[in-house]
C-alpha cells in the first residue's frame, strides 16, 4: 500500500437538483486516524460519505479513498473500505450468520475465511446466542452490531460509519462507542458522521466541522474549544439579590464581562484551577455564601453554536433534500 | 474485538465461470432462503394457479369448446381440461415476473442494496441471483400445479423426455420474463407501485393468447397478435410437447414453430431487458 493518505477530497460539490448538499467539500484523513465529520442534519454528513464509499457520484471536485479515485477506480476503492449507513444493511430474513456468509462470499474470499471471520465477529460482538436467528428478531442493538461485523468481514483499511448510534439507547450507544474504540486501536482507519457533539468528542482525535456543505472548522476537541475562549467559572448563589454583589467580588479573578441569570454568575477566566481558590477567598471575604462553583471547559456545544450561530441539534427549520428514505433515480 | 485470532483475508481465485455468476449464485442463495423462510407467501403463491385450475376445470369448462374435439358433453368437458393445463401453466410461470418486480423494488427500498453497491461484487448480480431464484421457485410452483392437473384428468400422453422438455421450456419462460419484471422493479419509485405496476401487463398479455380460448375464436384483426404473443406460442408448445389437444390452429409462421418462436422470443426480450435493467441497477441510487 502506498503512503497516501486514506482519504483525500478537494472542492467535492453535490447537488440533488437544485439543492446543494456540498458546497466545496475538502477532507483529509490520514492513515490510522479518526475522524468525525460533525454537522447538523442537512450540513451535508451523510452525502460526503456516499461519494467516498462509491455509492454515489459528486458532481464536482475529485476525490481518492487509499489513493483510489472514487469515480474512475470504485471497485478498487469498495476492495478497501466497509460501510455502515444510518440503517441496518442486513437482511432482514437471513440469519446473523448467513448474512455474514453473505457478505464475504461477495467480497471474493474463501469459504474457510468467511467461516472463521464470521465466528470471530459474531464472538466479539456477542451476537453468538442469536447468530442462528433471522436479523427480523433482533433488537436495535443487534442490529447495528450485525451490520458493524458485516462491514468489517473483509478487514477493511479505512472505516466508514454514517451515524453509528443514532436511534440506540444509551447502553447500546456504550458498547458501540467501545467497539468503535477497539477497532481505532486495532489500527483501522475511521470516518464517522454524527450530530451528537459528545460523541464526536469521545471518538474523535480530529473533528471536521460542516455546515451548509463545506467546512467550516476542524481540529482537536480541545484546539475547537480554545478558538471560542478559555474556561469559564460559574457561581451559584442563594439568591438573585446576592448574585450582583457576588460579581462585584469576584472583579479581580474574572477576565472579563461576567453573565448574571437569576442567582447564577458564570464568567470568563484565565489561569487554570487556582482561579477556583482566589474566587472563594474572594466570596469569603465578602461574607457570601455559596451553593456552588464550578469550572468548566468550553463544551463543543458552544463551539458550534459560536460557529454557526445555532446549535447542532437544531434540527427544526432545515430543509432535508438529501435524507429521504426511497429510491432516487436519474 | 478482543482476541484476533483469524489473520489477514484470503481471497478467492476467479471462478472459470467469471465473478457474475458466482456472485449470482450468492444473491440467489440468499433469495431461496427468504422464500423458505416466509412459507406462508410460499403457500398462496401456490394456491392461486391451484384456484385457477379448479375455477376453469369446473366453472368455465364446459362453456368453453375446442374446436375438433369431443363429441359429447362430458368428452367436451374432458377436453377442455387436457387444453387448459398448459394454459395455466403458461400463465402461472408468466405471473412469476410480478414477484420479481416486487422482490427487486423492496431490496432497492432497504438499505441492503446500499451495502450490496459498496461490495466489489459483479453489478449484474442483485439481478442475476433474482431472476435465477424467481425461475427455480417455478419448479415447485409447477409440480403443484401438475399434481392438481393429474388429480382433475390432465395427462401426459407424448413420453416422459417430451414432458421434460416442456417443463424446461416453461422454467426458460420464467427465467425471461423474470428480467422484465426486474426492469419493471427497477422503474417503480416503491414497492407499493411495484404491487400494482407487477401486474398490470401480464393480465392483458396472457389473455391475449391461446392460454383460456383458441386462437381462432377470437376476431380476425385480433388473430395475429394473439398469434405472435410469445405466451401463445409458448402454451402451444407445451401442449404439443405433452401431447394435448391444441384445437385447430390458423396458419402463422409463430404457430407453426411454436418452440423455435419461443426460445427466439426469450433470447431477444433477455436480449433487451437485462441489459436495460443493469444499466437501470447501476445508475440506481438509493436515498
Amino acid at each position: 500500500m502506498s503512503d497516501k493518505p486514506a482519504v483525500y477530497a478537494e472542492g467535492i460539490t453535490r447537488t440533488f437538483g437544485d439543492v446543494k448538499a456540498l458546497d466545496g467539500m475538502d477532507l483529509v484523513v490520514q492513515r490510522g486516524q479518526v475522524v468525525g465529520l460533525l454537522g447538523p442534519n442537512g450540513a451535508g454528513k451523510t452525502t460526503m460519505v456516499r461519494i467516498l464509499s462509491t455509492l454515489l457520484r459528486p458532481t464536482g471536485g475529485h476525490a481518492e479513498v487509499a489513493g483510489f479515485d472514487v469515480v474512475k477506480e470504485a471497485n478498487q476503492v469498495r476492495r478497501m473500505i466497509g460501510l455502515t449507513g444510518q440503517f441496518a444493511a442486513v437482511d432482514e430474513y437471513l440469519t446473523g450468520r448467513e448474512n455474514l456468509r453473505m457478505f464475504g462470499d461477495l467480497f471474493h474470499l474463501t469459504p474457510a475465511y468467511v467461516k472463521a471471520r464470521s465466528e470471530e465477529l459474531l464472538t466479539s460482538f456477542d451476537l453468538d446466542d442469536a447468530a442462528d436467528r433471522p436479523v427480523r428478531t433482533y433488537s436495535g442493538g443487534m442490529r447495528r452490531r450485525l451490520d458493524l461485523a458485516a462491514s468489517l468481514i473483509a478487514r477493511p483499511e479505512i472505516l466508514f460509519l454514517d451515524e453509528p448510534t443514532t436511534g440506540l439507547d444509551p447502553r447500546s450507544r456504550l458498547g458501540m462507542w467501545q467497539v468503535i474504540n477497539d477497532l481505532v486501536a486495532d489500527g483501522t482507519t475511521v470516518l464517522l458522521t454524527t450530530q451528537y457533539l459528545e460523541e464526536a468528542d469521545q471518538l474523535a482525535q480530529n473533528i471536521v466541522v460542516i455546515d451548509h456543505g463545506h467546512v467550516i472548522a476542524h481540529g482537536t476537541a480541545e484546539q475547537l474549544k480554545d478558538q471560542i475562549g478559555g474556561d469559564r467559572i460559574e457561581v451559584t448563589v442563594h439568591d438573585d439579590a446576592t448574585a450582583e454583589r457576588a460579581a462585584r467580588a469576584m472583579e479581580s479573578v474574572i477576565s472579563g464581562h461576567p453573565l448574571i441569570e437569576g442567582n447564577k454568575i458564570s464568567a470568563p477566566v484565565s489561569g487554570g484551577s487556582m482561579v477556583l481558590v482566589g474566587a472563594i477567598r474572594a466570596l469569603d471575604l465578602a461574607k457570601i455564601e455559596i451553593t456552588d462553583i464550578m469550572l468548566r471547559r468550553p463544551t463543543l456545544d458552544d463551539v458550534f453554536m459560536s460557529l454557526t450561530g445555532h446549535l447542532a441539534e437544531d434540527e427544526t427549520q432545515r430543509p432535508e433534500p438529501t435524507r429521504r428514505r426511497g429510491v432516487r433515480r436519474r | 474485538m478482543s482476541a484476533i485470532t483469524v489473520g489477514r483475508p484470503v481471497a478467492l481465485r476467479r471462478p472459470i465461470y467469471g465473478w457474475a455468476l458466482h456472485d449470482g449464485f450468492v444473491v440467489a442463495r440468499r433469495n431461496l432462503i427468504q422464500t423458505l423462510r416466509v412459507p406462508e407467501l410460499l403457500f398462496f403463491s401456490l394456491v392461486q394457479p391451484v384456484i385457477f385450475v379448479l375455477l376453469f376445470a369446473y366453472v368455465f369448462g364446459g362453456a368453453i369448446p375446442i374446436p375438433g374435439d369431443g363429441a359429447s358433453p362430458a368428452d367436451a368437458a374432458n377436453a377442455y381440461r387436457q387444453y387448459l393445463m398448459p394454459g395455466i401453466f403458461g400463465q402461472t410461470v408468466a405471473f412469476a415476473a410480478a414477484a420479481s418486480t416486487v422482490g427487486l423494488a423492496e431490496d432497492m427500498s432497504r438499505g441492503i442494496i446500499d451495502r450490496f453497491r459498496a461490495l466489489p461484487m459483479s453489478p449484474s448480480a442483485v439481478l442475476l441471483g433474482r431472476t435465477f431464484a424467481d425461475a427455480v421457485r417455478q419448479i415447485l410452483v409447477l409440480a403443484v400445479l401438475s399434481i392438481t392437473g393429474l388429480l382433475v384428468g390432465w395427462r401426459i400422453n407424448n413420453g416422459l423426455f417430451s414432458a421434460l422438455l416442456a417443463y424446461a421450456l416453461l422454467l426458460f419462460f420464467a427465467y425471461t420474463v423474470a428480467w422484465v419484471g426486474a426492469w419493471i422493479g427497477l422503474s417503480v419509485p416503491n414497492p407499493e407501485t411495484a404491487n400494482t405496476a407487477g401486474l398490470a401487463w401480464l393480465f392483458p398479455l396472457t389473455f391475449l393468447s391461446n392460454a383460456f380460448v383458441p386462437i381462432s375464436s377470437m376476431p380476425d384483426w385480433l388473430q395475429p397478435i394473439a398469434a405472435y404473443n410469445p405466451i401463445s406460442t409458448l402454451v402451444l408448445a407445451t401442449r404439443e410437447l405433452f401431447g394435448n389437444p391444441t384445437g385447430i390452429q390458423p396458419h402463422y409462421w409463430s404457430l407453426d414453430h411454436a418452440v423455435l418462436y419461443t426460445l427466439i422470443s426469450c433470447a431477444v426480450l433477455i436480449g433487451i431487458f437485462a441489459p436495460l435493467a443493469v444499466r437501470k441497477y447501476r445508475n440506481a441510487t438509493s436515498r
